[in-house]
């Protein structure tokens, strides 16, 4: 268990300067997700046209793997479709959560939170983001779900 | 930059107290964490147990063990023989005036919601007042917002300032007519600040106002003299001055105890029962209910004559020592800020540092082998006060060393430019 597996470059490098970061105008749906525990804050813009996510931003404040998680998730969920966007988070949750889960070359970037597993502490900071989505996506009405919680 | 050239000079510890000789009485302090010497810097959350308390424990559980206050039998006599002369030395440690006014509960959490159902749900009315102070842990904020909505009862809170402190005029201006009860902590779990508890408990006695003072973080660090406080109730927990988890105190003064209803019903809290008419057991039974964790009381008493048998007034002199070197060698550190930095303070330095979230603080640490509290220390409020979601906690003991807290700033740095915080 390394330091450096689980702050990897990429994660340091979102936490500093995470994209898609802030409001949307035109959002259809705005989730707050939080981690009561730990304080984690944050809420998810997504705008979806169709069956398409068509943008996504999200605000808040967390941790360094809260932040760079939502961050990359921002980035690699963006024009996809809502089944597409359900499929990655199956495949980011085995990542998180089961040992013999193995990062293929698809999911690029998001390979950098397989070091999470290693810290069960952090898990639930790097899934925040990702569970606020899937509830968001389910929802038949995400305008008018409640808040996620990690806890 | 180095970390070697980093590390601050150390100065000779000006205290006497010889905190290598405590330190071989704590086990768990031999060992290591991620490769490294463990330095365990979350006493405010639990403290770790001398040998004696282990022992007493093991003892118990290997020789002892029967229930209490039910048998005729040798171990049953035993084992009440044990349990009560906990209560006793918790008696004398606290300075009560009876072994009556001594009832164990689960900790301080238990004991303020005990107060908080058996004292003030028969009294409050409608529009009557409990007073609290911003700097309060949920332990001493939920208890009295439940009664509150249960009674129609207004919870009122008292301010602090930029550094922590409560002033005490402020506390007293809201200290009114329809004030029933006024509660705070003796020491915050998150800021370190000591309140002037004695100056708040004269007033409220001034005005006839019931007061119970949250003693967890002043225990393990201050001799607690109940009747020299005059306070009504004094709560606290047997795990953070190195005691087993599950087992705490409440303090009572007779005469309020006796007024009191008891709080939960069962065996060891009667005298007699049929289906008509209960009658209570005498104090402080009628606030036990159930079988008690005995096993938890003997480990308390054991700490408490750990406790006797050191230098303690040596060891509270090494803790504010350690406490001054904190803040001396944590000032320094380029984006690092103190939060909480009242003029009387005890065992803790809570800080934040720019760019780095505590939890990443905490996790980097733990690599170093440094053991602190991230989060918001259930004071959610303290926490909004300052602007802040979460802190980070140094808490320490008298077997904590300033090498410890050098290792602490030399890694604080580290993670710092780990995340990128420029300057250093």
């Amino acid at each position: 268990m390394e330091l450096k597996d689980l702050y990897r470059d990429v994660i340091l490098d979102h936490n500093r300067t995470p994209r898609n970061f802030g409001p949307l105008e035109g959002a259809s749906a705005n989730v707050e997700g939080s981690n009561p525990l730990c304080g984690d804050r944050l809420t998810l813009h997504l705008r979806i046209a169709g069956d398409r996510i068509a943008d996504v931003k999200f605000e808040g404040h967390g941790c360094a793997i809260s932040t760079a998680s939502a961050s990359l998730m921002t980035e690699a969920i963006k024009g996809r479709t809502r089944a597409e966007a359900l499929e990655l988070f199956g495949r980011v949750h085995a990542l998180l959560t089961d040992d013999a889960a193995v990062p293929d070359e698809s999911l690029g970037k998001l390979a950098a939170l397989s070091g999470v597993r290693e810290f069960p502490a952090r898990v639930k900071c790097a899934s925040l983001c990702w569970h606020t989505l899937a509830t968001a996506l389910r929802s038949p009405a995400p305008e008018s779900i409640p808040a996620v919680s990690t806890e | 930059m180095n970390d070697a050239a980093r590390a601050p000079a150390r100065p000779a510890d000006p205290t006497p107290f010889d905190v290598h000789a405590i330190r071989g009485e704590f086990p768990v302090l031999a060992r290591r964490v991620h490769g490294h010497p463990l330095a365990y810097l979350d006493n405010g959350a639990s403290s770790q147990a001398p040998r004696a308390v282990i022992e007493a424990v093991d003892d118990y559980a290997r020789s002892h063990h029967a229930n209490v206050h039910r048998g005729v039998h040798t171990l049953s006599e035993e084992a009440t023989a044990l349990y009560e002369g906990a209560r006793d030395r918790v008696t004398r440690w606290l300075n009560a005036a009876s072994r009556t006014e001594i009832v164990f509960t689960r900790g301080t959490t238990e004991a303020v919601n005990l107060v908080a159902q058996s004292y003030a749900r028969p009294r409050l009315r409608a529009g009557d007042e409990v007073l609290i102070t911003h700097l309060e842990h949920h332990a001493n904020i939920v208890p009295w917002q439940i009664v509150c909505e249960q009674t129609g009862a207004k919870l009122v809170v008292a301010p602090i300032d930029a550094r922590g402190e409560v002033d005490p005029e402020g506390v007293e201006a809201l200290m009114g007519p329809r004030t029933r009860v006024f509660a705070c902590a003796h020491v915050s779990n998150a800021l370190g600040t000591v309140l002037p508890v004695e100056r708040l408990i004269a007033s409220a006695r001034e005005r006839g106002i019931a007061t119970l003072i949250d003693g967890a973080q002043a225990v393990p660090h201050s001799r607690v003299d109940v009747r020299a406080l005059g306070c009504d109730f004094y709560a606290f927990s047997g795990h953070k001055m190195f005691a087993p988890t599950g087992i705490g105190v409440l303090y009572g003064r007779e005469s309020m105890l006796e007024r009191m209803p008891p709080w939960q019903g069962g065996g060891d809290m009667i005298l007699t029962v049929s289906f008509e008419r209960t009658t209570y057991n005498a104090l402080p039974y009628k606030f036990e209910a159930g079988t008690p964790n005995i096993v938890g009381a003997v480990g308390l008493g054991a700490a408490i004559d750990f406790l006797g048998s050191i230098d303690l007034d040596g060891a509270h002199a090494h803790e504010a020592a350690l406490l001054e070197h904190a803040h001396a060698v944590l000032a320094p550190i380029p984006g690092l800020r103190v939060i909480g930095t009242a003029r009387r303070k005890a065992g803790l330095v809570s800080f934040v540092v720019d760019g780095v979230h505590p939890h990443d603080l905490g996790t980097v640490l733990d690599q170093d082998g440094i053991a602190i509290r991230t989060g918001h220390h259930c004071a959610m409020p303290v926490m909004d006060f300052f602007g802040v979601p979460a802190t980070a906690r140094a808490s320490f003991a008298f077997y904590n060393t300033f090498e410890e807290i050098d290792r602490l700033a030399v890694s604080l740095e580290r993670t710092r430019r780990m995340f990128g915080g420029d300057g250093g």
